[in-house]
């Protein structure tokens, strides 16, 4: 989502340490830059803490971002963080409502970039439907960050109908992914110094709550595991799930979608986009008789155009993730060991 | 997808199978030499498909693996120093150092960088004129054109601060010491498609008469693979040991001759020694004395001891196809890629991550 939020004017163009030192600079900088752009009720209040009201059963996810670089092919960290965090919740089958933000900034940091990622904080805020209400900036040394970290805590209600529970995954579930895979790894790839390559892949960064609630409005307790495959990608997650639940899973590779250009990339790089990190893509283990029905419905979906159904829980191979390829042929796809790294020809 | 889904046709697939099982009548040992066809191999199952006449045995071909130790503890030695740049690929970092890998090294404060293309560190070099920039420049003939250009390239630009820490190897030598070693007994070989893109296949003629042996250049997709061992159990099956091209799409036999010139304008051929093998001769390149002020070994005047390899590491009996990664007594147990006795265990090219990583523990393959 693009906003035109002109910056007001400010009489320093750089981060400081002055910045984070709770004067003068603070109070300029929260005042014209982030209280002003990010305004809300509660927020407006200047307090400490945020005073929320919630209802019933309620979820709490915290996450922190340090992507490198801060602006990528389709967003920037502050998206990320905010769309981080908001995801968790609605893995948990939660309505995301509130959150905090926390910055440790770097000296030196220029007051555009810092413009623009608070553009994208308010812009990611406002698709997803919440609001920032409490917040904290430190500043550290040149040398001592990377621009800037960022940390965001969220909080919403849990929807009515939702019964998301590993306890839940059982033999013959069917496992959904809800859109093409891998965009996110190779967007902020092509754009790494050393590894440059021209491509128009853009990252996948985008809120799920809405496609969730969705999900739970019409299949509540079907629905029975949502995760989103961040680090790590698909693999991870899987591997995950199998290892807690004690089932197999199955895979079937053509099944999985990926984009084209994100498979010609990794062709390239010698990359295995299982493993590659994803912003925007959820797993849905579901009931196998409404497996079809869900798939339906997430296919008309916004941002989940390319849903599949990718695979099955089994009692076979506890704890393993397997691949049926398309030769025929099985393998087994384990946990990464650590990032990725390309191969030499 | 364009050259990609082609290539992986199950209903292809399963007709060059059968052409394979219908042509073999007798057991055959088959050796493809690139990390790379090993890893499809294991990847797409092949191996559990193919007839139990035919054993596929994993060939040298990663240039990670064969790097010498010693020049692993080059590479981290030079990252350590101050005001140095190490660049590298991406597949050369994880793999252990006598003490350490590049990626612990990084951890602990070192600078190093991982690139794709060694043009990318003459810009570094260039952006950084009080900095030495290094790049550790590995791999058969496929990266020799690009690490050549690279050093042609700073000197044109008159780089003083570049340098290429050198670790070069050559396919046709290797062939030649499989050959000539009595405990590897190989029937017939797919070569290596990529290196022969470079360096095109007229050099294995000589092989293939001389062995008795067929030769024949073999893509890495599926079908690439499939076809090219149906071409060699073919020419076995008949008696024929000829240099046949299953690559046509991007092999031919003169190779390209612009790379090849880039090659012999910047390296010159010398004996050298592959990790876990041998010093095999004429088998590496090394910069030629007019380029001497870009190799990291003379400019940095690095002396240092070579450490041992660790003994319990069978990797050499890995690569010269005598035992099978599985076989040995460590796979798995006290070499896992989290902490690796030997460079085949952690390259994505390595035959032992290969089975490590698509096997795990759970299939009893025939491989």
């Amino acid at each position: 989502m693009q906003l035109n939020c002109p910056m007001p004017k400010f009489d320093f163009d750089f981060i400081t340490m002055g910045h984070g030192s709770g004067g003068l600079l603070t109070h300029k900088l929260l005042e014209s830059g982030v209280f002003d752009l990010l305004s809300n009720e509660k927020l407006d209040e200047h307090h400490d803490g945020a005073i929320l009201d919630l209802k019933g059963k309620t979820a709490f996810s915290t996450d922190s971002f340090v992507i490198s670089p801060i602006f990528f092919p389709g967003g920037n960290i502050g998206e990320l963080a905010v769309n981080g965090t908001v995801n968790d919740l609605a893995m948990c089958g939660a309505l995301p409502q509130y959150i905090s933000l926390s910055f440790i900034l770097e000296e030196g940091l220029s007051m555009k970039e810092f413009w623009d990622v608070l553009v994208g904080i308010k812009a990611a805020c406002e698709e997803a439907g919440i609001q920032v209400v409490t917040g904290d900036t430190k500043v550290v040394e040149k040398g001592k960050g990377d621009k800037i970290f960022i940390n965001t805590t969220g909080i919403g209600t849990l929807h009515p109908r939702a019964d998301i529970s590993l306890k839940n995954v059982k033999p013959g579930d069917k496992i959904l992914v809800s859109n093409q895979i891998a965009r996110h790894g190779i967007a902020i790839l092509s754009k790494r110094q050393g590894l440059e390559f021209e491509t128009s892949i853009i990252s996948d960064t985008t809120n799920l709550n809405r496609a969730v609630k969705k999900l739970l409005d019409h299949f509540g307790k079907n629905i029975h595991l949502l995760r989103d495959p961040t680090r790590g990608g698909l693999a991870s997650t899987l591997n995950e799930i199998a290892g807690d639940t004690g089932y197999g899973v199955v895979l079937e590779d053509r099944a999985i979608p990926i984009d084209p250009q994100v498979r010609g990339a990794c062709e390239i790089l010698g990359l295995d986009p299982l493993y590659i990190a994803n912003e925007g893509v959820f797993i849905a283990i579901v009931s196998s008789e409404k497996a079809d029905a869900i798939l339906n419905l997430l296919r008309t979906t916004e941002k989940c155009e390319h849903a599949a159904i990718i695979g099955t829980i089994t009692e076979k191979n506890p704890g393993k993730v397997i691949m049926q390829n398309v030769m025929g042929g099985k393998r087994v796809v384990n946990m990464p060991i650590g990032e990725q790294l390309p191969r030499i020809c | 997808m364009k050259y990609l889904d082609e290539f992986r046709d199950p209903e292809l697939a399963k007709k060059l199978l059968f052409e394979i099982k219908k042509t073999v009548t007798r057991p055959w040992r088959i050796m493809e030499i690139c990390g790379g066809q090993t890893h499809a191999l294991v990847k797409y199952g092949i191996l559990d498909v193919l007839p139990a006449e035919i054993t596929m045995i994993h060939g040298p071909g990663c240039p990670v693996c064969v790097t010498p130790l010693h020049l692993i503890d080059k590479a981290i030695y030079l990252a350590e120093k101050k005001d140095v740049i190490l660049c590298s690929f991406g597949d050369m970092i994880r793999v252990p150092g006598s003490e350490k890998s590049l990626l612990e090294a990084k951890a602990q404060g070192a600078d190093i960088r991982i690139l794709y293309s060694p043009l990318e560190a003459v810009n570094i070099a260039k952006n950084n004129p009080d900095k030495e920039v290094v790049f550790f420049a590995v791999g058969f003939e496929t990266t020799a054109p690009a690490n050549a250009l690279s050093v042609l390239h700073a000197k044109k630009l008159g780089l003083k601060n570049y340098s290429i820490l050198t670790s070069h190897v050559l396919v046709p030598p290797a062939i030649e010491a499989l050959m000539e070693d009595e405990e590897s007994q190989i029937d017939g070989f797919l070569a290596a498609g990529h290196v022969c893109a470079i360096m095109g296949y007229w050099q294995y003629h000589a092989l293939a008469r001389k062995y008795k042996v067929p030769i024949v250049v073999t893509g890495f997709e599926p079908l690439d693979l499939l076809q090219g061992i149906l071409m060699t159990v073919t020419q076995l099956e008949e008696g024929r040991y000829e240099v046949e091209n299953q690559y046509k799409r991007v092999v031919v036999e003169e190779g390209n001759r612009p790379a090849q010139e880039v090659i012999s304008q910047v390296f010159e051929i010398k004996d050298r020694a592959w990790r876990g093998i041998d010093i095999i001769p004429k088998s590496g390149l090394e910069l030629k004395n007019e380029f001497a002020e870009f190799d990291a070994v003379k400019k940095f005047h690095i002396d240092m001891e070579e450490a041992p390899e660790n003994k319990a590491c069978r990797a050499g009996d890995v690569m010269k196809g005598i035992i099978k990664p599985n076989q040995c007594p460590e796979f798995g147990k006290r070499c896992t890629p989290q902490n690796p006795l030997g460079a085949p265990m952690v390259s994505s090219e390595g035959a032992c991550a290969a089975y490590y990583h698509h096997y795990g523990n759970i299939f009893n393959s025939k491989a």
